[in-house]
């Protein structure tokens, strides 16, 4: 990155000089844009927050009530310092963003995360043409290849229904912001009741507040004593796994819902019974046809597989560098923290 | 290949035995003998001879999947297994192919071997084409003849027994040695027919359980034979046919490993079956085991090395006399024939050989040399169990690692079965625990893996008991060390995790509850004793069996 650039490469993350906001900032700073609420790309703490509008609920959620937060329409575009700021939808969660900046007829789009799959719980991807392309590379790596998601929601129907023809309880771990409700969105709710862990059932009211159909669900610690589990289908986060919280349901068949599924050796470090390759990121092809349709010039990859990006690229010709991000571990590693989403 | 990929995921999917069991049983019942005898050769862990070398296969795939090589080798360290890798990269396929297991092996598979290499790169792709992720997948495993799924023998036998109503230890005993996976051999395997043929075939070796409490809980001290526990290969030496045939416990064919104890047993009556211990002996005593290594990593037998590290049987039991199975015959009974046996061949002109008095330090006379190179397996005497444990203590001295404990009413049973044999060690004491993770270690060890992480078994799954840096020798360390690069699965900063393969038996001197260790357990002063190179991981100690060392 050079001095001149748009948007700058900091200690607190990326920064826009002539705007004088951060996006997705990982320490307190003055004024900032927030992608999306995950927790690892909104962190609490800073002055001002914009986001989209889509998104405010959550993002409120995720950071308290006590922190300034504005909002605009996706699409609509405000002039910030020098620079004219829009948001556009990137399909990755409801209210997710790519950030697009304009500076003297210059245009910058901050990708964030992003899947262009349509999904129903989001708005659809849209592709925004620019010079400079800040682009995710979660699943940078053409072994991850998705099959639409219609078929893997079959899968998990499937599953779920033999689960229920056996008397066994369908336990699904998933991100409960945008996976759990995607599941919801996406699974028969005719087969059985659906009931969701605390946090996936917060969230999940909040979807339905922003106007997104979903399935009836109940949480589970609102259920009568002496609910039968044997039919139904539970949605969980991965962090109650191991604990006691699971056990309340007897008999028991469990799943993960993930891009990291696509691998039998993670899938198996899972200790699940079933792992369900479904990922709210952009896979292989995604992130290369992106790429290209953008029509961008410069390339800068961030999260995720980058070097294997940025070499990829540079091979076919695209300039591309990699751009570090303060939750990167070691390249190639496969083990998601729990606040990063997949 | 369909209903061997269902069966493929069925076990991939479950951690559960009895699930396990049953879908391997439903698929004998699905599927005609000629693939139902690969599935039992791929699910018992037997493999092909290297087909094709891994990185010609790795950039086949390459070229169809229209990605770089270097490309293919990030794609590798995320996946951390070869067939795996290529499955995930080639092109998509709805395709599903519809042939035979059999066929697949039989017409496409074994005949690569004997083909030019674009001959075997057409074949190959041409093969893929026909397939599916998940077949690709599996067939990419047959291949690189790394097939593995979470199954052991045990279970593939059970499943035997419960698709033919043959008796597991007949199953057992029909899978040990060698043979050919064709339909025939299938059929016999679970032919209720009893009459065998194989002439080199073992018995499934009977296994002792360890001792974790006093001997007192075992009843009257008469009721036991008390032998050493000798610290070699367990081995059975097979004299039928005018042939001498010496199985290790891991199946393998070790016969020309060791002459001098070839000769020896030419010398036993036809249809014989001894159980007994290969041991590094020279002169009046046992040599470490670490002499042994010598004899069992050298291809070439020489003089030199036959001189230096002399080898004898030390025989446990008589498993076969006269042709016919003993193995029903009380232990008592069984130990009587083997010395009548082994003193009538005892007369040989050898200028070592005769009646010598053996004593074990102590000065019980306890049994009589028979020939230099099949001896019988001393009996311990005791009055008391309490005089036994005293003895005990001399183990460390003897170099043995404790004593064995046989009942003498007992059958010779298969595997390893509670009740009628026990091990009860010396300390320290020791547990077969299996590679996790590992790290390079510092100093002249930097660039080496040498820190190693070690796991138990707990409900299916290893957990960490164990840190070990110590013990292997620069040769071994080498070895692990190329093991963990080409067996990475993932990698946390300087930590990669690796495929849990290796078994090593890691001695230590004291064990304690802990709540700052994942297992619960602490254990003092580990350190590697020895690389169980013998043994698959599955038959690693368990958390239950670790845990019960506890005081």
């Amino acid at each position: 990155m050079s001095r001149d650039d748009l948007i700058q490469s900091t200690e607190r993350g990326l920064y826009c000089p002539a705007g004088g906001f951060y996006i997705d900032p990982w320490e307190p700073v003055d004024s900032c844009i927030i992608t999306h609420a995950h927790g690892d790309h909104a962190r609490p703490g800073s002055s001002r927050y914009l986001t989209a509008q889509r998104g405010l609920a959550l993002l409120r959620t995720r950071l308290g009530p006590e922190f300034v937060i504005d909002s605009i329409q996706y699409g609509r575009a405000v002039k910030i310092g020098d620079v004219t700021v829009s948001l556009h939808p990137s399909g990755h969660i409801l209210g997710a963003a790519q950030v697009r900046i304009e500076y003297k007829g210059e245009v910058w789009v901050v990708s964030g995360d992003y899947k262009v799959e349509p999904d129903k719980t989001c708005d659809e991807f849209e592709l925004i043409p620019c010079h400079t392309f800040v682009t995710e590379s979660t699943f940078g790596l053409p072994i991850f290849r998705w099959r639409p998601s219609s078929e893997i929601f079959d899968e998990i129907n499937r599953w779920w229904f033999a689960n229920k023809e056996q008397g066994k309880c369908s336990i699904i771990f998933g991100y409960s912001l945008g996976k759990a409700q995607r599941i919801l969105a996406g699974v028969d709710h005719t087969i059985g009741p659906i009931y969701s862990h605390g946090s996936v059932q917060r969230l999940t009211e909040q979807y339905r507040e922003a106007g997104v159909a979903l399935p009836a669900t109940q949480h589970v610690g609102a259920l009568p004593k002496g609910t039968k589990f044997d039919s139904a289908l539970i949605i969980a986060p991965p962090s109650v796994q191991n604990s006691v919280w699971t056990r309340q349901f007897g008999a028991a068949s469990t799943a993960y819902a993930s891009g990291w599924m696509r691998i039998r050796g993670t899938r198996r470090r899972k200790s699940v019974d079933k792992g369900f390759t479904l990922s709210d990121h952009a896979d292989w092809q995604a992130l290369n046809s992106v790429i290209k349709g953008t029509g961008a010039q410069r390339v800068l990859v961030t999260h995720g597989y980058t070097a294997e990006m940025v070499n990829w690229l540079t091979a076919c010709g695209i300039s591309a560098t990699a751009l570090s991000t303060h939750f990167e571990g070691e390249l190639g590693e496969l083990q998601p923290s729990e606040e990063v989403s997949d | 290949m369909k209903a061997f990929t269902d069966l493929y995921i069925a076990l991939d999917e479950t951690t559960k035995t009895n699930e396990k069991i049953e879908a391997i049983t439903a698929y004998f019942r699905q599927v005609p003998s000629k693939d139902a005898a690969w599935a039992v050769f791929f699910l018992t862990g037997r493999k092909p001879k290297q087909l094709i070398q891994a990185p010609k296969l790795a950039a086949w795939a390459s070229d169809e999947a229209g990605v770089p090589y270097w490309m293919f080798d990030n794609c590798y360290d995320a996946v951390g297994d070869l067939a795996e890798t290529m499955a995930l990269l080639l092109p998509h396929n709805n395709l599903e192919s519809e042939r035979s297991l059999s066929a697949w092996v039989e017409d496409t598979l074994l005949p690569l071997r004997t083909v030019p290499e674009q001959e075997q790169k057409r074949i190959m792709v041409a093969a893929w084409n026909e397939m599916n992720e998940w077949q690709r997948f599996i067939w990419n495993k047959l291949i690189t003849g790394a097939f593995r799924v979470g199954v052991s023998q045990r279970l593939v036998i059970r499943a035997l027994e419960l698709f033919s109503g043959v008796d597991s230890q007949v199953i057992a005993h029909r899978l040990m040695g060698s043979w050919q996976p064709t339909p025939q051999f299938f059929e016999s395997l679970v032919s209720k027919d009893t009459s065998e043929s194989d002439v080199s075939r073992p018995y499934p070796f009977f296994l002792a359980y360890q001792l974790d409490e006093g001997p007192e809980q075992l009843g009257l001290i008469d009721e036991w034979q008390i032998e050493w526990k000798w610290d070699g290969i367990r081995a059975q030496v097979v004299r039928r046919a005018g042939e001498v045939f010496i199985w290790t416990r891991g199946e393998e064919l070790v016969t020309h490993r060791y002459p001098e104890i070839v000769e020896a047993a030419m010398l036993l009556p036809d249809g014989t079956v001894l159980d007994g211990e290969i041991l590094p002996w020279k002169e009046a005593d046992v040599m470490p085991f670490a002499q042994l290594q010598l004899r069992i990593g050298r291809k070439e037998v020489t003089k030199k090395l036959l001189a230096e590290v002399p080898v004898i049987l030390m025989c446990y039991d008589l498993l076969e006399s006269e042709g016919k199975d003993g193995r029903e015959l009380p232990l008592a009974k069984r130990r009587e024939m083997l010395t009548n046996l082994l003193m009538g061949i005892a007369n040989v002109p050898r200028s070592d050989s005769g009646f010598a008095q053996l004593t074990i330090a102590g000065g019980v006379p306890s049994c009589q040399r028979v020939s230099s190179q099949l001896r019988i397996s001393p009996t311990v005497q005791a009055a008391t169990w309490n005089d036994l444990r005293q003895q005990r203590e001399r183990s460390r001295s003897l170099n043995v690692e404790g004593l064995m404990l046989k009942r003498l009413a007992s059958p010779y049973r298969v595997g390893r079965q509670r009740g009628d044999w026990w091990k009860w060690k010396v300390n320290p004491h020791t547990m077969d625990a299996v590679l996790i993770y590992a790290q390079p270690g510092s100093g002249k060890r930097a660039s080496l893996y040498t820190d190693y992480t070690f796991g138990v078994w707990d409900d299916g799954k290893l957990v960490p008991i164990a840190k070990a840096y110590s013990g292997l020798t620069d040769e071994e360390i080498r070895k692990v060390d190329e093991f963990v690069r080409q067996n990475t699965v993932d990698k946390f900063g300087p930590v990669r995790v690796v495929k849990p393969s290796l078994v090593f038996e890691l001695a230590f001197e004291g064990i304690q509850r802990s709540s700052r260790h994942k297992s619960g357990i602490a254990v003092r002063f580990p350190r590697m004793h020895r690389w169980r190179t013998d043994k698959p991981p599955e038959e690693a100690d368990t958390l239950q069996s670790v845990s019960a060392l506890l005081q």
